[in-house]
């Protein structure tokens, strides 16, 4: 009866008419982020983070804005995957696959409704799970000592770089981008600076939020100059939005199946919700075989994903709060969030501050409902914010991003170190380096250090120390097999391209 | 050819050598730990450095690089966004503001009477909204002018 206790302390904060308001307004504010084509979960938070501190909120309502931010803008990437063909970020991007077509068939209503429906579903039954499974895995993480938190560490780089990407060695050079650049100013350890060149702005580091508003948003709006803003335009109408009883039943073991393994893809560290869509939607092709005509736009087709990413969306949030590894590029946007609010995660977290994460837990509870109701009743609403050409947004997202980050540091070189990563955003993404990891490297670097050298303390320098426990090798054989898994599942795993107009 | 690829490795090699020569040129103190400062970024460099050869001696599809034009526009908003870095703190929020996203929307659509209103109206909006709603300190026009 813990839970039920915890939940109670939890809604006790979370249901003060404050933090309700800024959950509110943080559904809101997500689904429009989510909703506008290009800009996903990750560069919404991203944004929002720098205003949200200048605006002096204390731990938990910052975090419960902002969380719901983030489950807004995985609801609203539906909109544009459907609306428009174009998906919001990587893990809307199965969503299209039938999404698209059914609006074409003159079905974006309830199209959008029976993903509105499975977004909520898999959402609820992943911030249920995340409940259930959180404490206990806090529990075991306290038997992680620093040889642990390395091999875990190498987990989250390994599955990162291997199942979730194409190419092994990019994602491998991206990670060791991010670690680089933690490693730029003083060592705690010995007091001196390091890969400072001398500059007293990069005494202290490189602050992450620079480098992941830089790399998520600014590089956005570089590819948006590059494409003129062509292709966002609407291509289908949205006649009157009904409810399609009959689908969303026909769909229930679909929402249910897809938000029990979109979980646990969630939670499994670097793998995220990218893959949670991914194999959902396999999977319901799979089990529909040739009956139903998957990619023609069938409802099990939209369902599925769209219960499979926000079911991720919440299991990513098991790693990241018990452990601080993040599983995808939006929790590590969390994980910024978090360690500039000077809060550890991990499992003494769930000891020390059970107001802050019952807190959370709750007010992910409410956002769910919230948003179910935004987002079936009032999804016109955010249609018609859609139709807001790329001209005036794009300029908007960028001001946006550099005042954020001007009110928190104050100094023009972090604008300016935040338009280089930009440009090295838009650089990467061209060649295909992913550029979570580089996020990762930033916001874990340091972290790694610390413990690979806590790690050689303890053991006064003998390397076996990594491997002596069983926790331990457990986590190196994991991490090896994340890595290397993909040269012999690739063919499988072969992403369907998304559809196209000229059908 | 496969160029991008193969260019891109070749970077990453010799960035990946010129960070571990930085880490051998870190110093040291008297107050060490088996580890040392060097060794991590020295591994970095290590990993790094095999990604740039893989990425060389096996380079992915050439992708769709931006025609001449694009460029163009790129860099001139790269260029407006760094300006606007410089710009920010002694030209107040307004002004460079204004010209700055009139600029970027100009570069998406071409459109100067667009770009104009866009300008003026995200940099009086925003204006407003950090300022009065948001409650950020924000310098509306250059302090000198203000006295």
């Amino acid at each position: 009866m813990e839970i039920i206790n915890n939940l109670y302390l939890g809604f006790s904060v979370a249901l003060s008419p404050y933090t309700l308001m800024l959950a509110v307004i943080g559904c809101f504010i997500g689904t429009i982020v989510g909703a506008l084509p290009g800009l996903g979960p990750s560069n919404g938070v991203a944004i929002l983070i720098p205003i949200t501190f200048t605006m002096g909120l204390d731990a938990t309502a910052s975090l419960v804005l902002l969380t719901a931010v983030y489950y807004g803008a995985m609801y609203g990437g539906r909109i544009s995957s459907i609306l428009l063909n174009i998906p919001g970020d990587e893990p809307a991007m199965m969503t299209t696959l039938d999404g698209y077509p059914m609006a074409k068939n003159g079905r974006a209503g309830d199209a959008l409704v029976i993903s509105g429906v499975a977004s909520f579903v898999g959402a609820l039954l992943a911030t249920l799970a995340l409940a259930i499974v959180a404490p206990s895995l806090a529990r075991v993480a306290y038997l992680f000592g620093p040889a642990e938190y390395f091999a875990l560490y190498l987990l989250a780089f390994c599955t990162l770089g291997g199942v979730a990407s194409k190419n092994q060695a990019k994602a491998a050079f991206a990670s060791c981008v991010g670690l680089g650049i933690a490693m730029i100013g003083v060592d705690h350890t010995t007091g001196m600076t390091r890969y400072t060149g001398g500059n007293l702005h990069l005494m202290d580091g490189i602050d992450f939020l620079v480098a992941i508003v830089g790399l998520f948003a600014v590089s956005e709006v570089f590819f948006f100059i590059e494409s003129h803003g062509k292709d966002s335009s609407l291509g289908v109408k949205l006649g009157k939005v009904t409810i399609p009883w009959k689908d969303i039943f026909h769909t229930r073991w679909t929402m249910l199946r897809s938000s029990i393994v979109g979980f646990l893809a969630g939670v499994l560290p670097g793998a995220g919700a990218s893959l949670g869509s991914f194999l959902t939607y396999m999977m319901e092709k799979s089990i529909a075989g040739k009956r139903e005509e998957f990619g023609t736009g069938v409802a099990k087709g939209v369902a599925a994903p769209e219960a499979g990413n926000n079911a991720a969306a919440g299991g990513a949030l098991v790693p990241m709060l018990t452990l601080g590894v993040p599983g995808s590029g939006t929790t590590a946007v969390l994980l910024a969030v978090l360690m500039t609010l000077n809060i550890t995660p991990g499992p003494t977290l769930f000891a020390d501050r059970p107001d802050v994460v019952w807190g959370l837990i709750a007010s992910l509870i409410i956002a769910n409902f919230v948003l179910l109701f935004m987002n079936v009743p009032m999804i016109k609403v955010f249609v018609r914010i859609l139709q807001v050409p790329p001209a005036i947004l794009l300029p908007g997202v960028t001001m946006v991003s550099f005042v954020g980050i001007y009110s928190l540091t104050g100094s023009y070189f972090d604008l300016l170190l935040m338009t280089v990563f930009g440009i090295v955003g838009y650089v990467f993404r061209k060649l295909d380096i992913p550029t979570v990891p580089v996020i990762l490297g930033i916001l874990l670097g340091a972290n790694m250090e610390n413990n690979l050298r806590r790690a050689m303390v303890l053991s006064d320098g003998d390397w076996t120390y990594l491997f002596s426990s069983g926790i331990a090798i457990t986590l190196w054989v994991a991490a090896i097999a994340g890595f290397l898994a993909p040269f012999f599942v690739r063919n499988f795993l072969k992403k369907p391209s998304r559809p196209s107009d000229a059908q | 050819m496969k160029l991008s690829d193969r260019l891109f490795g070749l970077i990453a090699t010799i960035g990946a050598l010129a960070y571990g020569a930085g880490a051998l040129g870190i110093q040291t103190s008297f107050m060490s730990d088996p580890v040392g400062s060097k060794t991590f970024p020295l591994m970095i460099a290590t990993v790094a450095f095999l990604c740039g050869i893989v990425m060389m001696l096996k380079p992915d599809d050439e992708p769709e690089w931006p025609v001449a034009r694009s460029i163009g526009a790129l860099i001139i908003c790269a260029a407006v966004l760094v300006g606007y870095a410089y710009a920010l703190k002694p030209g107040g929020f307004l002004v460079p503001t204004a010209l700055a996203s009139g600029i970027l929307s100009f570069q998406i659509s071409g459109k100067p009477k667009l770009a104009v209103i866009t300008g003026v109206s995200l940099s009086v909006g925003l204006f407003v909204l950090f300022k009065f709603v948001l409650g950020l300190s924000l310098f509306g026009l250059p302090r000198w002018l203000m006295g």
